[in-house]
């Protein structure tokens, strides 16, 4: 036959490449956001609803919310992540922020070796930590305290910060500062001014992952709290208890946990613009 | 304003000298141009000046103070960068009056005042509100210069401002900048590698190379009296051709030389501190030569390429035994060709020559400034 075939092998080719890349994204997806919808799923079913095996919302039963937010001690809990997490992203901002202008900007001897120490210091496991941390956090009087969780993030968080904004630092040109400091601006006035507007998107970057880092973590929430009202969501969440010891309230647990994951979902959605700009355009040669 | 002085100044990083004890005198309200080829330290200069770098040794006056160890801002000065370095997140209006908000203590109606006149005077009114990256190349170059002037500084430094402006907007800002110098009236101190900038912008020029001076002088001068090889084959577009050859016969008034692969020469030069069979380099620009047809006892060059420019031609002549060609200047239409055999005749008056140290023979017929203008005054009325 002298016909020529439908399809040429170069074109079945790239067809074949195409639906394989398609279900490569499927799978991932279905892989990465099957966990979280099966518990938006479950978070809407009630009773023995909840043991019968779905793949669609067939109502919209709000029972599990309103029994969850009808909880004092759950709302404290919201409310000290709140705190706790913001505390811990503004204190490791500012102390990232001047850090990172003395380790990016000025030279001065041991700044590869401090450098190297910070990087270090976050190589140790929590729990490795955990008892030494008990002790200070006694010492300081700051058990079953909020603050003594924005102390121990803190720590926990300060080494990737002063990493990621010093590299981001280093970036900017250097005749930036050196025509802030003709215009005569202390280093203070440089760091805040000029320096810090432009810093934005890896603030915003840093920010945000140590944030999601201290809304999440539950080691340190467990063990430097005791009462309820201290408590911070993730170990709230935890502590559930249904009826019995023998039942698991599945219901309330997912609609706690999807009250705890949208705000953090919203703020991704809101900073991540700020991530992507590249604020930097037009400050030199163009 | 004020005027600069340099005292054997001197710039070290690490181990390296990279300014070697300068001594220099800027005058008030002069246009001083440091030039030299990349890495003579003309940028370190004008840093030194500016006080982002230390100086290593030496004093460093304004107006008669020792200002070694102040900040910028307290020496006075505003610099204008290469790259422009304007603060990116911040509107025109903001990045002028960034320097006046921190210094001044004055207030904001003040402060409007001073960056809208600042504005009229570069023609930035109706950008203020801009940010830079909406801005053109010679629209932020203004700009910087409109941050640098607003604080009225003693002193106006420049770092090679125009070189990442393309070439017809460079023409237009180097008038513009010239313009400005002649309206302030203020010292500026201006770091380029294009000798045009140096020559058209210029009151003094300042030759660096390698860390040192080579010659401080008015663009006349160093055009026609260079004191060294360098300066002569680094002022001139395109440059001055260097002919390496002997002393023939050396006097008071004029010099006979032997040029490598040319012949015999004269030139006005006063040879008479060496002796004869001396090496010596004679300097002649293209627009100093002539052309002519060889005669039978002639040793011809041969035409290796002509470039046409338009308002001139630059005839490139193949010498024996030499790296570089030799380089004619011809009135157009150029009747010359390629492969074409031609003698040049190199002007007695206007030939330079150097001794084996690179340093000048005074010439004995060079013209003065006032000099010519008067000369070509005359021959226009006649």
């Amino acid at each position: 036959m002298s016909a020529k075939p439908v399809l040429s092998r170069r074109q079945l080719k790239r067809y074949v490449g195409k639906v394989a890349f398609l279900f490569l994204i499927v799978a991932i997806l279905l892989f990465t956001v099957f966990p979280f919808y099966y518990a938006i799923l479950t978070s809407f079913k009630s009773g023995s609803e909840l043991f019968t095996v779905d793949y669609w919302i067939h109502s919209l039963n709000f029972g599990n919310y309103t029994s969850v937010l009808g909880q004092q001690s759950f709302l404290d809990s919201i409310w000290n992540s709140v705190l706790v997490s913001s505390m811990t992203v503004l204190i490791a901002m500012l102390l990232g922020v001047t850090a990172a202008y003395a380790l990016g900007r000025v030279r001065f001897r041991g700044r590869g070796p401090i450098l190297m120490i910070v990087l270090g210091v976050s190589m140790f496991p929590q729990v490795a930590v955990l008892s030494g941390l008990f002790e200070v956090i006694r010492a300081m009087n700051l058990y079953n305290n909020p603050w003594s969780l924005v102390f121990s993030y803190t720590i926990f968080t300060l080494p990737f910060t002063v990493w990621v904004l010093t590299t981001f630092m280093r970036q900017l040109p250097k005749e930036l500062e050196e025509a802030a400091i003709v215009d005569g601006a202390s280093p203070v006035v440089t760091l805040f001014k000029v320096f810090v507007p432009l810093m934005g998107p890896a603030m915003a970057t840093t920010g945000l992952l140590a944030f999601i880092a201290a809304w999440n973590e539950f080691l340190f929430a467990l063990t430097f709290t005791l009462t309820n009202d201290q408590r911070t969501v993730p170990v709230a969440i935890a502590l559930i208890t249904g009826g019995s010891q023998h039942e698991l309230p599945w219901g309330t647990l997912m609609a706690a946990s999807v009250i705890v994951t949208v705000p953090l979902i919203v703020l991704v959605l809101i900073f991540q613009r700020r991530i992507v700009s590249g604020l930097t355009a037009g400050a030199v040669k163009g | 304003m004020a005027c600069v002085e340099l005292k054997n100044i001197t710039k070290t990083f690490g181990n390296e000298e990279i300014i070697h004890q300068i001594d220099l005198r800027v005058e008030d309200g002069e246009f001083v141009v440091f030039v030299g080829p990349s890495g003579c330290g003309k940028s370190t200069l004008l840093r030194l000046i500016a006080g982002l770098e230390e100086i290593t040794d030496g004093t460093l006056e304004i107006d008669g103070e020792i200002v070694n160890e102040l900040s910028p801002k307290e020496r006075g000065v505003g610099m204008v960068f290469q790259s422009y370095a304007l603060y990116p997140h911040m509107n025109v209006f903001e990045n002028i009056a960034f320097g006046l908000k921190l210094g001044s203590g004055a207030g904001k109606e003040k402060i409007r005042e001073w960056v809208q006149k600042t504005a009229d005077v570069l023609q930035l009114g109706e950008l203020l509100h801009r940010k830079p990256r909406e801005l053109s190349g010679g629209q932020r170059q203004r700009v910087a210069i409109g941050r640098a002037m607003a604080r009225e500084p003693r002193i106006m430094l420049f770092d090679e401002p125009l070189s990442n402006l393309d070439a017809s907007l460079r023409v237009q800002m180097r008038n513009e900048i010239a313009k400005l110098h002649n309206r302030l009236q203020s010292t500026m101190i201006y770091v380029t590698h294009d000798q045009v900038e140096a020559m058209t912008l210029a009151d003094k020029i300042v030759v660096l190379n390698k860390g040192h001076i080579e010659q401080v002088g008015s663009p006349f001068d160093l055009y026609e009296n260079p004191e060294s090889l360098f300066v002569a084959g680094f002022i001139g577009s395109p440059k001055m051709n260097l002919l390496p050859g002997t002393l023939a016969k050396p006097g008071a008034d004029t010099s006979e030389v032997a040029l490598d692969g040319i012949g015999p020469a004269r030139c006005a030069c006063d040879s008479s501190r060496l002796e004869a069979g001396a090496t010596v380099t004679l300097g002649i620009r293209p627009e100093h030569l002539q052309l002519r047809k060889p005669g039978p006892d002639d040793t011809p060059l041969e035409v290796m390429n002509v470039e046409y420019l338009g308002n001139e031609a630059y005839v490139y002549l193949d010498v024996p035994g030499a790296s570089q060609p030799l380089v004619v200047r011809q009135p157009v239409p150029c009747p010359v060709v390629p492969g074409q055999s031609l003698v040049p005749v190199i002007s007695v008056d206007s030939a330079h020559l150097f001794d084996d140290n690179g340093q000048v023979l005074r010439r004995t017929r060079a013209p003065a400034a006032n000099e010519v203008g008067d000369a070509q005054l005359e021959g226009a009325q006649g």
